[in-house]
């Protein structure tokens, strides 16, 4: 779907990014990871020719993009920033239709995609009328989503779009995130610093330093096979989080054992994380989960412990490094 | 101060046509060159946005402009653009540029950054970025920089009235020649009313929110247009000839009003400064003009006096006036003063006025010269006892003769000085006397009887018989009112003049003011 072949870009001596190449495939979330000044926004902006590249080849969907007018090029690429860009003149509605009004859409059709998307991002339609600046962080970074989604381009462009959140605004942002159909067919390139959020969101993520890919590969395979020191160090921290949030109930499947007890109806997928089946135990007190396996649908019921157990028997059979 | 309210209320319905033109044409004035120096200081200020390493170099010059004094400025337009409304508009327009240039470029490099961003990201081009995201956000600040413009408009235009191009500085600056304080108020209050309406206006706009902000945007070229239409609407110009005036001219008995009653002279008259009245006549923007007999710039200008053969200019003394404190203050003074008294004839003046306005030598160096010849010329002594102070309006001769006063003072007495040379009009001058601001200055019995004075029609007519007796006259009564002493003449006669270029007043055979009544009337 995209492919960067050798991207280089420098500032006066500043190698900001040096000889870059990585591919992403159609409906991939791949996200550039790395500290502050590494290269992620430049490398996000040569994208969608908001930054010209020295040397180095963008192809999107086969098709060179320094070949495209660069208006038409960034009409079929969504962006979202850190601080949303909302046109501070214009009510969240206008700002929602702002691209089809460019593309001269006729109204009905905008105001029938402005409403679908208010609603799937749980938006009421009350703030339609609304400047941006009467909308709290977190509504303000959807409608920037939103704004980027309205004409459902194929690819999109986040720079650590939740970058200016709270805490507790982010982690609810995340999980709408996961679940938005809409985004699900996309192919999308998100910048962070964030490690968590790296991992949490992912699909494969590039890990950056001094405007070069490190390592770039799945989350897991970035934890427990790093190419380096380097990849090593950077997750150190982190470390216990980010392995709840890497390995799957899928591969502590022979670990857990059923308890028989299934308290309540509700039912989560095994391709899950361990955090996020951590979650639940958090948020919902109840002696114990329901977890159907994807593939064989067999159903187990488990309790905290129980899977706390399962975890340490898994870690146990990784190779040491 | 009833009274006084009153007859400002008399005045200014008395006068409610001229003040209504002299409103409108003000209006308009400031609204054309508004609107020129929006059309041409908008697109700057956003081509300076766009080519950053210019932006200083513009922004530098559009400041230098607005530092140039606006009477100077005005003064340099009339060899480019003649008098009236264009040198006018043009000056106003210049003044207004900085404002509205700067306002442009900090508005639109203040709009936030990825806000800009994220409107090229979404793919607008360049004009789509400029014209939905830029330029509405900096329109409030855009519009901060007319208003200031607007405001500063309205001021200088006051001073538009210095080359005939109208508005309310015309009540302003006849007001001061005239010694007129209801006429000053006249122009003064609704000048300032305007200020103040604009400004609040343009403040009500700034405040908008920027939805509203849009369709007033939008309305705004059409009321400029029509606002700068008022300028038209009274000015239906016409005429063989065209008269310049100074106000002070057009308001004395012995000057318009008596062309009007007493020639019955029709000729189209347009108000000007004393400052650029000959230089106008000259570059043949104007034909006729008022002046004063014995000024040097008759002869640097090749201009010819018209033979006032019904006598309606009688001619005055000058003398130096001084206050009664001064001159027991220092007992040398009146002697010192008298020095000069009789010396200088009409010739004798004529020449030396010749040879400042027209040899340019420094009004300094002119008197030392004379005094000098005179043998009246002493070293100075340095003296410690005191300092008189001088005045002076603010033209040639009145340089000339408060140097010469400033010499025989330091030569022959133990006093000091200090000059204030250059007090605008008659009615500056007097009231730094009357204020103890300066202790003489030269005045002209003339002045003295029709504008201090503000004699009755009947007196004047009483004394215009002889100098001697408008000398006597005006010696009583300002000793009378103001304790303030006129000292001997001069020598030489001071009386107003109409005259023409002589090139011009040979081909069309003038040589009288009736002769060029006349003229006006054939055909
Ligand atoms: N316009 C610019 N001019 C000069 N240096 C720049 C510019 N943009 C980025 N840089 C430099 O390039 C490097 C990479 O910047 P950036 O891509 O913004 O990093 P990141 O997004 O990873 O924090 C940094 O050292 C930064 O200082
Ligand atoms: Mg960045």
């Amino acid at each position: 779907m995209i492919k960067v072949e050798h991207l280089v870009k420098t500032y006066g001596s500043v190698k900001a990014v040096d000889d870059i190449s990585f591919e992403v495939n159609e409906g991939e979330n791949m996200i550039l990871l790395g500290t502050s000044g590494c290269g992620k926004t430049t490398t996000l902006k040569m994208l969608n020719r908001l930054i010209e590249p020295d040397s180095g080849n963008i192809a999107i969907d086969g098709k060179n993009i320094s070949e495209q007018p660069p208006e038409l090029l960034r009409r079929g690429i969504g962006y979202v920033l850190q601080n949303n860009g909302l046109f501070p003149h214009y009510t969240v509605g206008e700002n929602i239709a702002v691209l089809p009004n460019l593309l001269k859409w006729d109204k009905a059709k905008t105001q029938k995609r402005v409403d679908e998307l208010i609603e799937k991002l749980h938006l009421t339609k009350e703030y339609l009328n609304a400047y941006p600046s009467e909308l709290s962080g977190g509504q303000q970074q959807r409608i920037g989503l939103a704004r980027a989604l309205v004409t459902d381009p194929p690819v999109l462009l986040m720079d650590e779009p939740f970058g200016a959140l709270d805490n507790v605004t982010r982690s609810s942002i995340h999980r709408e995130f996961k679940a938005l159909d809409e985004l699900k067919r996309k192919t999308i390139i998100m910048v962070t610093h964030d490690v968590q959020e790296a991992f949490e969101l992912a699909d494969r993520i590039a890990l950056m330093d001094k405007g070069k890919i490190v390592q770039i590969d799945a989350p897991a395979d970035l934890l427990f096979n790093p190419v380096n020191e380097f990849v090593r160090g950077f997750l150190l921290e982190q470390r216990l989080q980010l392995e709840l949030k890497s390995i799957k109930l899928t591969d502590l499947w022979t670990h857990l054992t059923d308890t028989g007890k299934k308290i309540n109806p509700s039912m989560l997928s095994s391709d899950i994380g361990i955090w996020e089946a951590l979650e639940n135990f958090k948020f919902y007190p109840r002696e114990t989960i329901n977890i159907i396996n994807q593939h064989t649908k067999e159903v187990k019921s488990i309790t905290f412990d129980q899977l706390m157990s399962a975890f340490s028997k898994h870690k146990n059979l990784q190779p040491h490094e | 101060m009833n009274e006084q309210q009153q007859t400002l209320l008399q005045f200014m319905s008395q006068q409610a046509d001229k003040l209504g033109v002299q409103t409108m044409q003000h209006i308009g004035l400031t609204f054309i060159s508004l609107f020129i120096a929006v059309l041409i200081g908008l697109p700057l200020g956003i081509y300076i946005t766009r080519k950053k390493n210019i932006s200083g170099l513009v922004l530098g010059i559009a400041g230098i402009l607005q530092t140039i004094p606006s009477i100077a400025l005005l003064g340099f337009m009339i060899p480019l653009l003649g008098i009236g409304a264009k040198p006018a508009i043009v000056a106003l327009l210049l003044y207004a540029l900085l404002p509205i240039i700067r306002n442009t470029y900090t508005g639109i490099t203040g709009v936030d950054a990825t806000v800009k961003e994220a409107a090229v990201a979404m793919g607008m081009s360049k004009w789509q970025v400029l014209f939905k995201v830029e330029l509405p956000l900096a329109m409030p600040v855009i519009l901060a920089g007319i208003r200031t413009a607007t405001v500063i408009n309205v001021g200088v235009a006051t001073l538009a009235s210095y080359i005939a191009a109208g508005g309310l500085g015309e009540f302003i600056f006849g007001g001061i020649s005239l010694n007129n304080t209801n006429m000053i108020l006249a122009g003064a209050i609704p000048a300032a009313l305007l200020a103040i309406i604009f400004d609040f206006l343009l403040s009500l706009v700034q405040k908008l929110n920027v939805k509203k902000i849009k369709g007033v945007v939008k309305i705004a070229p059409v009321l400029l247009i029509i606002l700068s239409c008022l300028y038209f609407i009274p000015s239906a110009y016409g005429g063989k000839l065209t008269a310049g005036f100074t106000p002070e001219f057009m308001g004395r008995q012995d000057g318009n009003l008596g062309l009007i009653s007493k020639y019955g002279l029709k000729i189209h008259t347009i108000v000007i400064s004393d400052a650029v009245m000959y230089k106008a006549a000259q570059e043949k923007e104007l034909d006729v003009i008022s002046g004063y007999s014995t000024d040097g710039r008759l002869k640097a200008y090749n201009l010819l006096v018209l033979d006032d053969d019904k006598k309606i200019f009688p001619p005055y003394y000058a003398a130096p006036i001084v206050r009664e404190d001064a001159l027991r203050k220092f007992p040398e003074l009146e002697k010192t003063l008298n020095l000069l008294a009789g010396t200088i004839t009409d010739s004798i003046m004529t020449e030396l006025n010749y040879k400042t306005d027209y040899l340019h030598q420094s009004p300094e160096r002119v008197a030392k010269d004379f005094l000098v010849s005179k043998k009246l010329w002493r070293a100075e002594k340095n003296g410690k006892e005191g300092v008189v102070r001088i005045g002076s309006k603010i033209f040639g001769e009145q340089y000339i003769l408060a140097s010469m006063y400033s010499m025989l003072i330091k030569g022959h007495t133990n006093y000091d000085v200090s000059t204030k040379s250059g007090l605008g009009g008659t009615k500056i001058v007097f009231d730094a006397m009357t204020n103890d601001q300066i202790d003489f200055y030269p005045e002209y019995t003339g002045t003295g009887l029709l504008a201090i004075l503000q004699a009755p029609a009947k007196t004047v007519n009483e004394l215009q018989t002889s100098k001697d007796s408008t000398y006597n006259y005006v010696q009583r009564e300002f000793s009378k009112r103001y304790q303030i002493k006129w000292l001997k003449p001069i020598g030489f006669n001071n009386a107003y003049a109409l005259m023409m270029r002589e090139k011009q007043a040979k081909d069309l055979n003038i040589k009288t003011i009736s002769n060029l009544k006349r003229y006006l009337e054939s055909k």
